[in-house]
């Protein structure tokens, strides 16, 4: 399957850009993606191996099985209003 | 009751406009909440705060919010503004309108919103130092539901 991570603040920073394309088995759940996006290695490798995610705008536990064009968000400590 | 207003906006808060919006003949009470840039920084002069927000969720945790301070109190219309881009000290970044016949509802639905805010929605801020330099402000671990 494929789905589209999107990067926020300090971890946007972090690893360089907004946003990746992820192919990802199946079955693979939201830290199975999290894991694939790190071993990209280089400025990836510096995110996180836990970060707070959302899939489709909401907040969701790392366990969360994802689908196709899922939009997985990895949100950094949030500092609003 | 109306769906709320909830909106990430990178254009200057209108708060006049945002009040008005909410208030019908039912309300005897209308309350705004603005935050604002304030120099935080002890020692380094701060030029002000770039704000980031993953806005469609963003929107849609500000819309619950509301909805879920609609469920607790005897209010009525709820809007919410917050703004992302560069802010100067100062500039409102958030704005909370409620209305509601009675005040003291919607004083605890307007202080419930905010806080809610702070503690849910995907919005991020950096210091701007007036040397260039930019810092990010220490955030919180989002409330999950």
């Amino acid at each position: 399957m494929q789905i589209e991570v999107l990067l926020f603040g300090m971890y946007r920073e972090m690893a360089g850009t907004e946003t990746v394309r992820l192919d990802l088995p199946g079955a693979a759940i939201a830290s199975d993606a999290i894991a694939a996006l790190r071993a990209r290695g280089g400025s990836f490798a510096r995110l996180p191996t836990e970060p707070v995610i959302a899939i489709d705008h909401e907040y969701a536990r790392l366990q969360t099985p994802l689908h196709e064009g899922a939009e997985l968000a990895l949100i950094p400590p949030i500092a609003g209003g | 009751m109306p769906l709320p207003i909830a909106r990430v906006t990178p254009d200057p808060i209108d708060q006049q406009s945002l009040l008005a919006s909410v208030a019908t003949p039912a309300d005897g009470a209308l309350i705004l909440f603005i935050g604002q840039v304030r120099e935080m920084n002890e020692g380094r002069p701060v030029s002000g705060l770039d704000y980031e927000a993953y806005a469609p969720m963003a929107e849609r945790e500000m819309e619950r919010i509301a909805a879920e301070a609609s469920d607790r109190w005897a209010i009525g219309r709820v809007a919410i503004e917050h703004r992302t881009g560069a802010l100067q000290i100062g500039d409102a970044a958030v704005a909370v309108a409620v209305a509601a016949p009675h005040r003291d509802p919607a004083y605890q639905a307007s202080r419930y919103i905010i806080d809610e805010i702070k503690k849910r929605v995907p919005i991020w801020k950096r210091e701007r130092y007036a040397d260039g330099d930019l810092r990010w402000v220490d955030g919180v671990q989002p409330a999950l539901p």
